[in-house]
């Protein structure tokens, strides 16, 4: 069994008036499968209020499924007895960078996980500095995090899931209130640890850009998974993600509009290389 | 810029001050405004007197940031000397109009003026040499005890480093907040009292608003990574005495004992001087 398996998922929100009586059903996500192996780079896509982040908080254990079940590295995240290994296992990373650092120096911060596990203090200054390193951030140790780039605390929030060795970090939209340059760091950071750590990765974003490195692809809408598979074959159905409201990257759009032009150019490209080299093929065959 | 504010006022540097354990300097601030309380003489003062002088040349804060605390008690000091003055009973002085000083009052002024600046001094001292988050868990240690009574001491160290932590980001808020409202005709100054503090509500509630929504992430993310409260917790930087906290301990104890002994041998003193002068 993967690291993380979700079947037949369903959570609802209930709404209630000031009394408490139920006004509403709102189904936040519907009949949700998913299947993440360990070391995987997996992104989910979606507009807002597609379901994405409620179906985020379901893999640490934050809710709990309405219908269906969600099993973690094997446990089923609705026993009370597993919660705390659960929380271990998938390491969460928020939106907002100043809502999730709660340390006052950036060194207590990344520490906070390892005392709430009680680790010794020694392995938990090993764990802090190993975990900075690896997001790049150790020579802020000594800084509040204040005094820190939005990128660069979203890097010390990541760096904070590491050090409580987590097989999974599951990023809930980390670059969206983030410059460019942050979202760079944060993207970067975050594929060095997939590919260096073998970190299983689940990215939560509505930037296209972030997803090309993914090895698999989950486009949510209405809270239910509606186009997966490798980045390549869910940017070849450019009509159907515009029907999502989702954009598709630049060099993409623009390929799948000289191809509808007639132009001998495949679908799916995601860089600027592969479209460089579409058109150098064309430029010979002309 | 507002970011930079940090509460209480730290100053950095690198003394044996700075490096006590935290517990040190409060439980050492608490004996020596006790003291200043305990000692009731000129002698007693002097020691007090010299005693700070010691820590704060050890503590390598300069003397005029210590004095930048005074100012704001300044007026205090002021309401409090012309009162004990003018109203102690005693031997007349001077007397102008209905107002008259006496000896007892001269004493007394003096005395409570060096015992209110000794004890300023002597408290921002701590907080000069010692960060917010020291203090924090230097409170939480030495409450420990208080544990056993029901007093959620954890809990209340959590809140106080984290409410430190937010203070800077909710001001930066409420600067942005202020200056949304004002780009829409919001009027923070004009107007008498009541009609200022209406105007303050499209601040207020906003902030509140927005601080609430951030307690509610603050609280998921640190759930999302494992708090739960203070049992099983260890710490990565745990409070250890270390040999120059004895030291101190040792230091302070000295000192009291001088002052108490110092005092007794002045009333001897004075009241052997007093005995002689009465049967002149």
């Amino acid at each position: 069994m993967g690291i993380i398996k979700v079947r037949d998922l369903v959570f609802e929100y209930i709404r209630r008036d000031e009394e408490g009586n139920v006004e509403g059903i709102t189904t936040a996500v519907d009949n949700v499968n998913l299947d993440i192996e360990q070391g995987d780079f997996v992104a989910i896509l979606g507009h807002n209020g597609s379901g994405k982040s409620t179906l985020a908080k379901h893999l640490n254990a934050i809710l709990y499924p309405t219908e269906g079940t969600v099993w973690v590295d094997g446990k089923d995240t609705q026993k009370e007895e597993h919660l705390w290994e659960i929380r271990q296992t998938a390491g969460m990373v928020f939106q907002n960078p100043d809502n999730q650092i709660i340390g006052q120096i950036v060194e207590e911060d990344v520490g906070f996980g390892p005392e709430n596990m009680g680790i010794p203090t020694k392995e938990i200054w090993e764990r802090v500095e190993e975990s900075l390193r690896a997001v790049g951030m150790y020579e802020f140790r000594k800084y509040s995090p204040n005094k820190l780039s939005g990128g660069q605390k979203q890097r010390v929030s990541i760096a904070g899931v590491i050090a409580m060795h987590p097989k999974c970090i599951v990023l809930d939209e980390p670059t969206a209130m983030l410059d460019p340059k942050g979202r760079k760091e944060v993207i970067r950071a975050v594929r060095a640890l997939n590919d260096v750590e073998n970190i299983t990765i689940i990215l939560i974003t509505h930037y296209m850009e972030e997803v090309i490195y993914a090895d698999k692809v989950y486009v949510m809408d209405q809270g239910e998974v509606t186009l997966q598979g490798t980045p390549r074959q869910v940017f070849s159905e450019v009509e159907r993600l515009k029907e999502l409201r989702l954009d598709v990257p630049q060099v993409t759009l623009l390929a799948h509009e000289l191809r509808k032009e007639g132009f001998p150019i495949p679908e799916g490209i995601l860089t600027n290389e592969e479209f460089r080299e579409a058109l150098d093929n064309i430029a010979g065959k002309l | 810029m507002l970011r930079d504010i940090t509460l209480g006022q730290y100053y950095q540097a690198d003394s044996v001050i700075h490096r006590l354990d935290p517990r040190v300097k409060l439980g050492g601030t608490i004996l020596f405004i006790i003291s200043l309380f305990l000692f009731d003489s000129v002698i007693g003062y002097l020691v007090a007197a010299v005693f700070l002088a010691l820590v704060i040349n050890l503590s390598k804060v300069p003397f005029r940031f210590m004095i930048k605390g005074m100012k704001a008690i300044v007026f205090l000091l002021m309401i409090t000397v012309v009162f004990n003055l003018f109203l102690t009973p005693g031997e007349p002085l001077v007397a102008v109009w209905k107002f008259t000083i006496t000896k007892e009052g001269v004493r007394l002024a003096v005395l409570l003026a060096i015992r209110l600046s000794f004890l300023i001094i002597g408290s921002s001292i701590m907080t000069l040499t010692t960060t917010p988050n020291q203090l924090t868990d230097g409170l939480e240690k030495m409450l420990g005890p208080l544990k056993k009574i029901k007093v959620p001491v954890h809990e209340i160290a959590m809140m106080m480093s984290i409410a430190l932590r937010f203070i800077p980001i909710l001001m930066e808020e409420t600067d942005k907040i202020m200056k949304a409202q004002l780009a829409r005709c919001a009027d923070f100054e004009s107007g008498n009292l009541i009609k200022r503090a209406k105007g303050l509500v499209p601040l207020l509630v906003p902030l509140f608003i927005s601080a609430f929504r951030r307690a509610n992430d603050l609280a998921m993310a640190m759930e999302a990574r494992c708090y739960r409260g203070g049992e099983h917790r260890t710490k990565m930087k745990p409070l250890r005495y270390a040999r120059r906290d004895l030291i101190a301990y040792g230091i302070i104890f000295c000192y009291l004992a001088v002052g108490i002994v110092a005092g007794h041998y002045e009333s001897i003193l004075l009241s052997f001087i007093g005995i002689t002068g009465g049967a002149i």
